[in-house]
Parts: C-alpha cells; structure tokens; sequence
C-alpha cells in the first residue's frame, strides 16, 4: 500500500473519534435534560457546568478532527 | 456523468497579501485576514459605540448592548465572584472579538462578486495567542497574589500523602495542556465548519454543471443542507464564544481563589 492510500485510510480511522465524541456531547445535553425536567428550579444553576462538560465533551472530538488533518495532511 | 473539477475545502483559508505591494520587501504584509480584523474592529465599534447611550428607557439598540456587557458581567461574577469585575475587560474583548469575527466570517458576502469574506478565528495563530494571554493572565494574577504558594493548586486538599503524589503531576499537565485546548476549541469549529460548507457548496455546482434529473435533485438537496447548516454554523459561532469567555473565567477564578 503506498503512502497516500494509508493517509487517506488513517485519516478515515482517525474521524470515528469525531462520531464517538458526538455521542458524548449528546450524552451531556440529554442526561442535563433529564434532570433538568425533573427539577426545573435547579436547572438554570447547573447550565455553567453543563457547558463546562459540554467543552469537555467536545475537545476530545476536536483533537480527533486535527489528528485526522494532521495525518491527511502531512508528508 | 463527468467529474467536476477536484474539490479545494483548504483554498479559502488561504492567507495573502492585500491592497498593493507597498509593504513588498518587508517582514509584514496587510493580509486578508489583517482586513477582516479590522472590519471586525469597526463593526463591534459601530455596534457598541451607537449603543453607548445613557437614556432612561432605553432604544432596542441600546438594550442589545446592556445585554450583551450583562451577559458577560454575569459569566465574570458568578464564576470568580466580587473581584470578577477586574478581569471583564479581558473576558469581554475576548468573548466580543470572536463572537464577531465567527458572525462575519459565516455572512455570504460572496454574493458580491469578489467578495470574500475570511473567518479570523479559522487561523490558529489568532485562537492560540489570545488562549495564551488567556493563560498568561492566569499565571500573572496567580503569582501575584500567592507567590510560590499559587503551585499548591495542583494539589488536592486533604487527600493521603500518596495520593497527592500520584494526582500533582496529573493536575500539572492538564494545567499545562489548557491553553492549547483553550485555543483549539473555536478554531477547530471555524475550520470544521467552513470545510464543510465549502465541500456541499461544491456539491451544489457540480450537480448543476451535470445537467441531469439526478444533478438537480442532488443540488437542491445540498442547498437545503447548506442552508440548515449556515444557520448552525450562527449558533456554534456563539456557543464557542460563550465557552472561551466562559473557561477564561474559570481559569481566573483557579489563579483568584486558590481552593
């Protein structure tokens, strides 16, 4: 297999990461709604460290995205 | 069916030199994204400047405004608490600018022939600097007001001797890592984005250029998607702002109030 059918390969195995870190940030919204609509009057108070968990979530998927340019791209 | 040209999502991060060769020779150039900073730079000034009023019963502009330093004054006080209020500049330029600079890099302006609008915040360079004055804040703030004891918040208070030295270089290095992920975080969401608006927007003329049933179908289904996601595009530029000004507060409040 030459070098760039293994980029581009690479690059593919490297974006799963993106899928997974989605269903993360999902789990973040859904599990805050959950408690949220079983305790409305608290929830405004917990929407800080919902967005904290939120960025958490999602960098993991970020450095997927740049781990997969960063093998798409490189020579 | 023909294959249309190869398709270049990178192209339009493409940084060069604008307005003339009068900086030719020297080290620094007026850029594009030089041009977008400062067409950054007037929009927030126009939007805040015609804001800037002290009427009694304010105008829907100078409610937007209010609102827009409320919102911020609210992420600074109730995540460092009363001394918030020195750290909003930083908090407010910071969240202002790249709020700004997503907005007017996601506006069509290439409707206008030879308009094309450049996203700042899609360069690393310009997220990595200001997470690293982000940073740099924390560390000044942080010796300042603590000395040498500002390294005692990378260890856990009231934990067993061998715990603490398994968790203080752990601490360490995700203390470290944070102006990086800090920096990341909204370039990462420009570039994403603007790649894949690039990409089905190729789609679009491709399938028109086909000419087929097939073509069109593909088209409009590419345009209706393209339009659903400019709109989310809005939104990830606002939440991203939110984050960045947001963590920048949390980080202070670390430097602030040790523990």
């Amino acid at each position: 297999m030459d070098l760039a059918s293994a980029q581009v390969i690479g690059a593919g195995l490297a974006a799963i990461g993106v899928g997974v870190a989605a269903a993360g940030v999902g789990n973040v919204f859904g599990s805050f709604l959950q408690g949220a609509l079983r305790n409305p009057a608290a929830a405004p108070g917990q929407s800080v460290t919902m967005y904290i968990g939120f960025a958490a979530a999602e960098l993991l998927g970020l450095i997927a995205f740049a781990v997969a340019m960063i093998i798409l791209y490189a020579r | 069916m023909t294959a249309g040209p190869k398709i270049d999502p990178m192209h339009q991060f493409t940084i060069a030199p604008v307005g003339g060769d009068a900086l030719t020779g020297s080290p620094f150039a007026f850029t594009n994204s030089s041009l977008w900073m400062l067409a950054v730079l007037a929009v927030i000034c126009i939007f805040m400047i015609g804001g800037l009023q002290r009427r009694l019963v304010p105008g829907r502009w100078q409610v937007a405004v209010e609102s827009l330093t409320g919102f911020v004054e609210h992420i600074t006080q109730s995540s460092i608490g009363p001394e918030g209020r020195r750290f909003m500049p930083w908090v407010f330029t910071a969240f202002v600018f790249i709020l700004f600079a997503n907005w007017l890099g996601a506006m069509p302006f290439a409707v206008v022939p030879g308009g094309h609008p450049f996203t700042v915040t899609s360069q690393f360079t310009v997220t990595g600097f200001m997470s690293v004055l982000s940073f740099a804040i924390v560390l000044g703030v942080g010796f300042w007001k603590h000395g040498l004891h500002f390294f005692s918040l990378f260890v856990p208070k009231g934990a067993p001797l061998l715990i603490k030295i398994f968790i203080a270089p752990i601490e360490l290095i995700s203390f470290m890592v944070r102006p990086f992920s800090l920096g990341l975080r909204p370039f990462v969401a420009m570039f994403a984005g603007h790649i894949l608006l690039d990409v089905f927007g190729n789609f679009i003329v491709q399938g028109l250029n086909a000419g087929t049933t097939l073509g069109y179908g593909v088209s409009i289904l590419c345009f209706i998607f393209v339009a659903a996601v400019s709109a989310l595009e809005l939104l990830v530029g606002a939440i991203q702002a939110f984050v960045f000004a947001l963590l920048t507060a949390i980080y202070i409040n670390d430097a602030v109030n040790l523990h």
